[in-house]
């Protein structure tokens, strides 16, 4: 009993700092709103797009460890689904970015802008006010579902034991996890691609749930790392889970860098004028450096150092590999997403770290009280006890 | 110490635990040179007889580097050297139109890695070995489990490890002729 308090002692702590945290950081981000508006809506889509990426990677995970019941999985499966229930947080952070941040972000938004293009005025079927919004209204109504319906059953099956409700959240894992993989790849032409309105890629979807997940990985070893300190998760909690999730993270990254290059290369072979500028705007002045360094320190670096067995199963070592990949997924959401704003140069602002550090800390805050409220181990999961016992 | 004519000795068992129970106990007694035979994989029997590193996972790095680097090369000197072609305008050494290959010919050459590597350390194909003069033996691949002390091992003694095979509680204990 003294032990289960010191997770929730630790827990009580994450979830005060972050509350402090988010409600300094949301201030301080909140006055750029009113000192240079497009600036503040740049920084906040960005902050935007991180931390759904961890909520939907959460679901995501949540619902592949359901089909292949891996014995990482059971060991995070509170965290995942932990992670998943932030959505409606997230929702409400999407509120003011769609509701009065469209006009400052997205060129399709300006009538006169459309008026004179061609190719715009083909595309505003699609891209339009209405529609924009109905989309992300639905995305989001589908991801709440399955939130709801896998955080629900599993929490039941806590409570009431019944062994049945694994196969029903399997039969919901599959269909969902294709339903995640299409919303988010509309989701992601309609919030990121759409700030370059003439470019396309049809692999960017998946290069946006590639690294939605692979953030989610980095995120999850760091965590279950703190947490793996107190009872009960210390007592179940071994190097080979670490060794697993660190392949699984590494398995992201090379996955990651496929994709990246396989957009690349289609591009850079095509030569075309219409697709070229994404990637000339991306490679010229001071952004040129961080193409280097997304090449170097999202690949190469970490895929060298993940192939050792050791870098896995060392705690620390794997830590710190999974907090370098937090980092470079910001700095590729970065990449992503500020050129379109800012072709000639990085242009760091006071507002990218406030609004993402507040947005953080009230996603963690949210995260920690979910995390408080439910056993941390599945304990009446049928799969659980053999795949513990073998750990 | 050896006395001639024996490879080893081998205790037979009729479930896991045992076996991984009577692996450990010899690990701790000081045997180096053994080997356990099981009809399926059990998890943690080849730490218990302390087998931790096996080296085909460096032989695919090795094997995929030096692919990946033939492949690059290849095109390199196909397309700069011997035969340059002017495609679109673009440099002759245009690295990422050499990536695909590149990046193929590490996987090819780190799947033959992994085959001739486990091929090469386990010693197979090897139409005999002397394990097998031990009749029961076949049951290896059915319900028995197997652990075999060399004789090879600077401790083994004929009748001491006789005997602490026996204090390991076998169904039996084995001679095996070289």
């Amino acid at each position: 009993m003294n032990q289960l308090t010191s997770l929730h002692l630790t827990l009580n702590r994450i979830e005060r700092r972050s509350l402090l945290v988010g409600v300094v950081g949301l201030v301080l981000g909140g006055a750029g709103f009113f000192l240079d508006r497009s600036q503040f809506f740049q920084s906040y889509l960005l902050a935007a797009l991180f931390w759904l990426s961890i909520t939907l990677g959460c679901l995501a995970i949540l619902m592949l460890h359901h089909l292949v019941s891996g014995r990482w999985g059971f060991v995070i499966q509170r965290l995942l689904e932990s992670g998943a229930r932030t959505l409606p947080v997230m929702a409400i952070f999407f509120l003011p970015l769609l509701a009065f941040g469209l006009h400052d972000l997205y060129e399709w938004t300006h009538k006169d802008v459309v008026g004179q293009d061609e190719l715009l005025r083909h595309k505003s079927p699609y891209l339009n006010v209405t529609f924009f919004w109905a989309r992300a209204v639905l995305y989001f109504v589908i991801w709440f579902a399955l939130a709801h319906v896998l955080t629900k059953w599993s929490w039941e099956q806590d409570r009431t034991g019944d062994p049945w409700l694994t196969r029903r959240l399997q039969a919901v894992s599959g269909p969902g996890l294709v339903l995640y993989v299409l919303t988010m790849s509309f989701a992601a032409i309609d919030w990121i691609m759409s700030l370059e309105p003439h470019w396309f890629s049809t692999i960017y979807g998946f290069l946006i749930v590639v690294g939605q997940a692979l953030t989610t990985f980095a995120f999850l070893i760091i965590i279950l790392a703190v947490l793996a300190r107190h009872q009960p998760l210390a007592e179940v909690v071994s190097r080979s889970h670490f060794h697993d999730l660190g392949n699984l993270m590494l398995a992201f990254i090379v996955l990651w860098a496929y994709m990246s290059f396989a957009q690349f290369l289609l591009i850079w072979s095509g030569n075309l004028p219409e697709e070229i500028p994404w990637y000339l705007h991306r490679i010229k002045g001071s952004w040129q450096a961080v193409a280097i360094s997304l090449m170097l320190f999202h690949f190469a670096v970490p895929f060298f150092l993940l192939l050792f067995r050791r870098t896995k199963r060392e705690v620390r070592m794997l830590v710190a590999v999974a907090g370098l990949m937090i980092i470079m997924r910001l700095i590729d959401l970065f990449w992503l997403v500020v050129p379109a704003f800012q072709p000639t140069g990085i242009p760091i602002h006071w507002t990218h770290v406030a609004i993402l550090v507040g947005m953080g800390g009230i996603w963690m805050t949210v995260f920690a009280g979910q995390l408080k409220a439910r056993s941390m181990i599945p304990v009446h999961d049928p799969r659980v006890q053999e795949a513990l016992h073998h750990a | 110490m050896n006395a001639t004519g024996i490879y080893g000795l081998m205790a037979e068992f009729d479930a896991p635990e045992s076996l991984l129970e009577a692996a450990r106990r010899a690990y701790r007694e000081g045997y180096r040179h053994m080997e356990a035979y099981t009809p399926y994989p059990i998890e943690g029997l080849p730490e218990a007889i302390g087998f931790y590193h096996n080296r085909v996972a460096l032989c695919v790095l090795v094997a995929g580097l030096v692919g990946a680097l033939s492949g690059y090369l290849l095109q390199y000197w196909i397309s700069v050297i011997d035969y340059p072609l002017n495609v679109g305008g673009r440099p002759f050494h245009s690295w990422p139109a050499f990536i695909p290959v590149t990046f193929e010919m590490g996987i090819l050459f780190g799947a033959f890695g992994a085959v001739i590597g486990m091929l090469a350390l386990n010693g197979l194909p090897r139409p005999h070995h002397p394990v097998f003069n031990v009749s029961r033996f076949e049951l290896a691949s059915r319900d028995r489990f197997f652990l075999c002390i060399e004789a090879r091992d600077p401790k083994f003694d004929r009748a001491a490890t006789e005997q602490f095979l026996r204090s390991l509680g076998p169904q039996e204990v084995h001679e095996v002729e070289e």
